[in-house]
C-alpha cells in the first residue's frame, strides 16, 4: 500500500515463546519514515511482548528487527537506544531523585562521551559537552512545556506531568524511532488531548512514533497505520479505517470471550 | 567542612556572596591546618590519632559511597579492597618479604591492583540486584579475609593469622612519617605527619567523588541506582558503569588500605572482617547516601563515638560503683541500634543531599494536597481492607 | 547431620523471602538466641533436679521455642513492617541492625566465651550399615524429618497455610479478600523462628557448645541452601540443606586432593559462599524454584 519503499523499522518473522505460552508468533510489519504507527489489541495478545523486543528487552526466539538497514535484534539495550529506538514505560519509570532537567540529561548518555577521567579532570571538551547537554535538556523541557519544573524532583510532579518528562527523557537521545508503552494510560481527557497534540508534533519534526494504546479512539484518531495482534498474531495492518472495519479484528475485540488475563504474557 | 569549592553553583544554593565564600573558605583551611594542635592541646595526643583514622576512615567511606550511595550496588565485601590495598603495601614494604619499594610507588599500585579486584569481584554479581548482590559480596569478603588468614603453607604470603609486622613507615619525598620534624620552632609529632598527609589525600578523593558526582558518569550511576531497566532504556551501558563504580569505590579502599598498612604497621586478617564492612557500611548510610558532606559527617561520627564511649566506664563506675557493660562491648551494639532507628526515622541519613531532602518535602506536599495518587503506587495498604 | 540442621535454618529463611521478597538477615541471630536460652535453661534445671535426660532436653527447647517466636515477633514488628512499602535497600540495612543488635546483646548477656552444652545426648557410636552414628545424629535427622512433614501439613493443608501462601502471592489480593496480611507476615516470621529455635539446640547439641557469634555462619549457609533450593520454595529448603550439607562435608574431605594440597580443610567455609556465587550467578532459580530469582 503506501508504505514506502525503505521503511525506518522493519520487524520480521518475530517469534517468542514464554514458557509453554507462546506470546508472539511470527509476527512482522514495517514502519514508514516519519509516521504515526498504531498497536493495539486485546490484554495478552503481546503488543507489550513485541514492543520489548523492538526495545531490545527481550531476546526473541526467532526472527529479526532492523532500524534502516541495521539489525537491532541481539545488540544489548543501550545499543538499540544507540542505534535510534528510544522508548518509555507503561507505569512511568523516572529516576525520582532526580530532578527533571537531570533524568533529561540521563536520557542524553547514548549521545555524550564524558568519562570518569574527564570527569575530574575537566577538561574544556568535558565542559563544553556538559554545557551543551544542559541548554539541550533545557530546550526538551520546554518542547513539552515543563520547562517551569527543570529543577523539580522528578517524582514530586504530578502524574501527567511525570509522562511528559519520560517522553522529554526518551527524546533527549535524538532517537529516529520514539516506541510509547500507552501513554495516555491513566491520564484525563485534557491531558490526553495536549499528548495528541504532542505526538502530532514530534511527527512534524520528523520524529517516528511507534504508539501501544488501549485507548482505541487514541490510536485511530492519531495513527497512519496500525496494527492488530491477537494471541501472539498480527491479524490486521493497515490504515486505521479498513483496521476498523475487519471482520477479524472485530471479532478479536468483541467476539472472544473474557480475554486472558495480561500478566500471563508480560 | 573539607571542601574544594569546585561544583560550579553547589555553593550559591546557600546564597553565600563570593566574600562569604571566600572568608569561610579561609576559616576552612586555618581550622583543618590547625585541627592537630587544637585536638592536641585540648583533648590529648591520643586524638590526634583518632583525627587520622577520621581522614582514612572518610576516604575509605567515600569509595564505599560510589558504590552504595552513587550506584545503589549494595556492598558488603567493600573492606576487603581495603585488605587488598592494606596487604598489597604490607607485602612490598616490610621484611617479610625484604621488598622496601617507595610509597609513591605503591599508592597508585595499591589503588590499581584494589581496582582490578574491584572488577574482578563485581563482574559475576552484575546481574544480581539488592539482597542477592549484598550475599554474594559478603561472601567475596569472607573468602578474601580467610584467604588471608590460610595463606601461609604451602608458601607463606600471607603470613596467616599472625600478620605482617614491621612494616615500613611512609616516606614522602625522604621525610619520614614516623619522626618528628621541626620547622622553625614548631615539633611536628609523626601524628601529625600523617594528619597532613591524610588531609591531602582525603580532600583529593573528596574532590574525585565531587567531581564524578555532577558529571556524565555520576548521572549515569544515580540513574542505575534509581530504576535500572529505565537507565539501560536512556542508552546507558549499565555493564560497563557498574563495574566502573566497583573499581572506583575499590580503588578509594585500595588506597586508604595501603595507608593504613604503613600508619598502623602492622595488618593481619581479623582487621578485615564482615564488621569492619559493616561499619563502613553504617558511615555511608547514617551520614547520607550518595551525599559527599553526610558521608564525611558519618565518618568522623563513627570513628569519634567509640572513642567517646570510652567515657562510659568511668561513668558507671561513678554512677553504680561498677563497671556492668564493658564500654566496648557497647560500640557495635550501638551501631546496630542506629542503623535500625536511623532506617526508620530517617532513611536519606543524618545530613541528605539536597534533592533527597527536597523530594521528601515534596512528597509529603503533594501527601497532604491529595492532589494525584501517582505515589500510593502498589502498597494498596493490604492490611487495613475489612 | 549438619544438612538437616541447614534445611531446618533454610526453612525460616525461604518462608520470609516467599511471603515479603526480603531476606531476613537477622535470621542466623534467632538460631543462635535459640542455642542460647535452651542451654541457659538445661543448666539451670539439670544443676539441682534428678530429673531424666530427655525431660531437661524437652524443658530447653520447650523454653526456646516461644521465645524465638516472640524474638521474631518483635523482628518483624520492629525491623520489617514500618519499611515494608520502602525502598528494598532501607529494610535489608535495617535487619542487618538488627542482626548486630542480637548478636551483641547476646554477647553480652552470655558473654564471649563458648558455652558448653551439657552431655545430656548419647554420644556414643553405634555401628549401621557400616557407617557410625551417635543418637545425637539419629534424633536430628529424626526431628528434622518431622518438623519438616509438620510444615508441609501446615502450608498445604490448614487455613492458615492456605492464607500464607495467598499472601505470598499477592499480599494486596489477599487482604481484599479477607486475609489479614499483618498477622499472616507475622505468623510466618514466628514459625520460622520456632523452627530455628530447634535448630540452635540442635546444632548446639552436635558441637556441644554456642558462642554468640555462631549465627552468622550457620544463617548464611543456611541461605545459601535455601538459594540452592529455590529460594522460596519450601521443598527446595529442605533439598538445599541437605545437598549443602553434602558437598560441604565432602569437599571438606577432599579438598587436598583435588589442589594438590595446596589448599586444606580449613576453607571449608570457602564451599558455601563459592556455591552461593555460582548458583547465583549461574541458576538464580536453584534447583527446584520456577520463579526468577531477582524480583525488581
Amino acid at each position: 500500500m503506501n508504505v514506502g519503499p525503505e521503511p525506518l523499522l522493519r520487524v520480521h518473522g518475530i517469534s517468542k515463546a514464554f514458557g509453554g505460552v507462546q506470546a508472539l508468533s511470527g509476527v512482522s510489519l514495517e514502519i514508514a519514515r516519519r509516521s504515526i504507527y498504531g498497536l493495539i489489541g486485546p490484554n495478552g495478545a503481546g503488543k507489550t511482548t513485541l514492543f520489548n523486543v523492538i526495545t531490545g528487552f527481550i531476546a526473541p526466539d526467532a526472527g529479526t528487527c532492523t532500524l534502516d538497514g541495521r539489525r537491532l535484534t541481539g545488540e544489548p539495550v543501550h545499543r538499540v537506544v544507540q542505534l535510534g529506538v528510544a522508548r518509555t514505560f507503561q507505569n512511568i519509570r523516572l529516576f525520582h531523585q532526580m530532578s527533571a532537567l537531570e533524568n533529561v540529561m540521563v536520557g542524553m548518555h547514548a549521545r555524550s562521551t564524558a568519562g570518569a577521567l574527564g570527569a575530574v579532570l575537566r577538561t574544556r571538551r568535558v565542559r563544553d559537552e556538559e554545557a551543551r547537554m544542559e541548554a539541550a535538556a533545557h530546550a526538551l523541557l520546554e518542547r513539552v512545556s515543563i520547562a517551569a519544573h527543570a529543577d523539580a524532583p522528578s517524582g514530586s510532579l504530578p502524574y501527567g506531568l511525570q509522562r511528559r518528562l519520560e517522553i522529554a527523557r526518551a527524546l533527549a537521545s535524538s532517537p529516529k524511532l520514539i516506541a510509547l508503552d500507552e501513554p495516555a494510560a491513566g491520564m484525563n481527557a485534557s491531558e490526553t488531548a495536549s499528548l495528541r497534540e504532542l505526538i502530532d508534533a514530534l511527527r512534524e519534526d520528523g520524529t517516528t512514533v511507534l504508539l501501544i494504546e488501549h485507548d482505541v479512539r487514541l490510536v485511530m484518531g492519531l495513527c497512519d497505520r496500525v496494527a492488530v495482534l491477537d494471541h501472539g498474531q498480527l491479524i490486521a495492518e493497515g490504515v486505521p479505517a479498513a483496521v476498523q472495519s475487519d471482520p477479524a479484528v472485530i471479532e478479536a475485540y468483541l467476539g472472544a470471550p473474557a480475554a486472558p488475563v495480561a500478566t500471563a504474557v508480560r | 567542612m573539607p571542601r574544594l569549592p569546585i561544583p560550579a553553583g553547589m555553593s550559591d544554593a546557600a546564597g553565600r556572596s563570593p566574600l562569604a565564600q571566600g572568608a569561610l573558605l579561609a576559616l576552612a583551611t586555618a581550622a583543618l591546618l590547625l585541627a592537630p594542635f587544637l585536638v592536641d592541646a585540648l583533648l590529648g595526643r591520643a586524638w590526634v590519632r583518632v583525627l587520622d583514622l577520621v581522614m582514612l576512615y572518610t576516604m575509605l567511606a567515600l569509595g564505599l559511597n560510589i558504590v552504595v550511595g552513587f550506584a545503589g550496588l549494595l556492598d558488603l565485601g567493600y573492606i576487603a579492597f581495603f585488605a587488598v590495598g592494606a596487604y598489597l603495601y604490607a607485602l612490598c614494604a616490610s621484611p617479610h618479604f625484604g621488598l622496601h619499594l617507595p610509597f609513591w610507588l605503591l599508592l597508585p599500585a595499591a589503588a590499581l591492583v584494589a581496582g582490578l579486584f574491584g572488577m574482578l569481584l563485581g563482574a559475576p554479581t552484575l546481574k544480581l540486584r539488592g539482597d542477592y548482590l549484598a550475599i554474594v559480596t559478603l561472601g567475596f569478603g569472607e573468602i578474601i579475609r580467610i584467604f588471608l588468614n590460610n595463606m601461609n603453607a604451602p608458601f607463606n604470603l600471607t603470613n596467616g593469622p599472625q600478620g605482617i609486622t614491621m612494616i615500613r613507615p611512609i616516606e614522602v619525598a625522604g621525610v619520614s612519617m614516623a619522626k618528628a620534624h621541626a620547622i622553625g620552632p614548631l615539633s611536628i609529632p609523626s601524628l601529625y605527619n600523617y594528619y597532613y598527609l591524610f588531609l591531602v589525600l582525603t580532600l583529593l578523593v573528596v574532590f574525585v567523588s565531587a567531581r564524578l558526582q555532577h558529571s556524565r558518569v555520576g548521572r549515569a550511576w544515580v540513574a542505575i541506582r534509581e530504576d535500572e531497566s529505565a537507565a539501560r532504556a536512556s542508552g546507558v551501558n549499565t555493564r560497563n558503569l557498574k563495574l566502573l563504580a566497583f573499581a572506583m569505590g575499590a580503588s578509594f579502599g585500595g588506597i586508604a588500605g595501603s595507608l593504613y598498612a604503613s600508619f598502623q604497621g602492622f595488618v593481619s586478617p581479623e582487621s578485615f572482617g564482615l564488621m569492619e564492612s559493616i561499619m563502613v557500611l553504617c558511615m555511608v548510610v547514617l551520614g547520607g547516601m550518595g551525599h559527599i558532606r553526610g558521608v564525611v559527617l558519618g565518618a568522623a561520627l563513627l570513628v569519634t563515638l567509640p572513642e567517646a564511649l570510652r567515657y562510659i566506664g568511668p561513668l558507671q563506675r561513678w554512677l553504680f560503683g561498677q563497671v556492668h557493660i564493658e564500654p566496648s562491648d557497647l560500640r557495635l551494639l550501638l551501631f546496630g541500634v542506629a542503623l535500625v532507628v536511623v532506617m526508620r526515622w530517617r532513611p536519606a541519613g543524618l545530613w541528605p543531599s539536597a534533592i533527597r531532602h527536597r523530594e521528601f518535602a515534596a512528597a509529603r506536599a503533594t501527601a497532604d494536597n491529595a492532589v494525584t495518587g501517582h505515589r500510593t503506587g502498589g502498597s494498596a495498604d493490604a492490611g487495613s481492607a475489612p | 547431620m549438619l544438612g538437616s540442621i541447614y534445611a531446618l535454618v533454610a526453612l525460616g529463611y525461604t518462608m520470609v523471602y516467599g511471603i515479603l521478597g526480603l531476606i531476613n538477615f537477622a535470621h542466623g541471630e534467632v538460631v543462635m538466641i535459640g542455642a542460647m536460652i535452651a542451654i541457659s535453661v538445661i543448666v539451670a534445671i539439670g544443676t539441682g533436679s534428678g530429673l531424666p535426660a530427655p525431660a531437661v532436653m524437652i524443658a530447653g527447647i520447650a523454653v526456646a521455642i516461644p521465645a524465638c517466636m516472640l524474638l521474631g515477633a518483635l523482628l518483624e514488628r520492629i525491623a520489617y513492617r514500618p519499611l515494608r512499602d520502602a525502598p528494598r535497600l532501607t529494610a535489608l540495612i535495617s535487619a542487618i541492625g538488627m542482626s548486630i543488635v542480637l548478636q551483641n546483646v547476646a554477647m553480652i548477656v552470655w558473654g564471649r566465651q563458648y558455652i558448653s552444652f551439657p552431655p545430656l545426648l548419647p554420644n556414643e557410636p553405634h555401628a549401621v550399615l557400616g557407617a557410625t552414628v551417635t543418637g545425637t545424629q539419629v534424633l536430628i535427622v529424626a526431628l528434622t524429618v518431622v518438623l519438616m512433614g509438620a510444615l508441609l501439613l501446615l502450608v498445604h493443608r490448614t487455613r492458615l497455610g492456605r492464607a500464607m501462601r495467598a499472601t505470598s502471592q499477592s499480599p494486596a489480593l489477599a487482604g481484599l479478600m479477607g486475609v489479614n496480611v499483618d498477622r499472616i507476615i507475622m505468623f510466618t516470621f514466628m514459625i520460622g523462628s520456632a523452627l530455628a529455635a530447634v535448630a540452635g539446640v540442635m546444632i548446639a547439641g552436635y558441637y556441644g557448645q554456642a558462642h554468640y557469634h555462631m549465627g552468622f555462619m550457620l544463617g548464611l549457609k543456611a541461605f545459601t541452601a535455601a538459594v540452592l533450593g529455590g529460594i522460596g520454595n519450601i521443598s527446595g529448603a529442605m533439598l538445599g540443606g541437605l545437598a549443602l550439607g553434602v558437598i560441604e562435608s565432602l569437599g571438606a574431605g577432599y579438598i587436598g586432593a583435588l589442589t594438590g594440597g595446596f589448599l586444606g580443610s580449613h576453607y571449608q567455609d570457602v564451599f558455601a559462599f563459592a556455591v552461593l556465587i555460582v548458583v547465583l550467578v549461574f541458576r538464580p532459580s536453584g534447583l527446584l524454584g520456577e520463579r526468577v530469582a531477582e524480583r525488581a
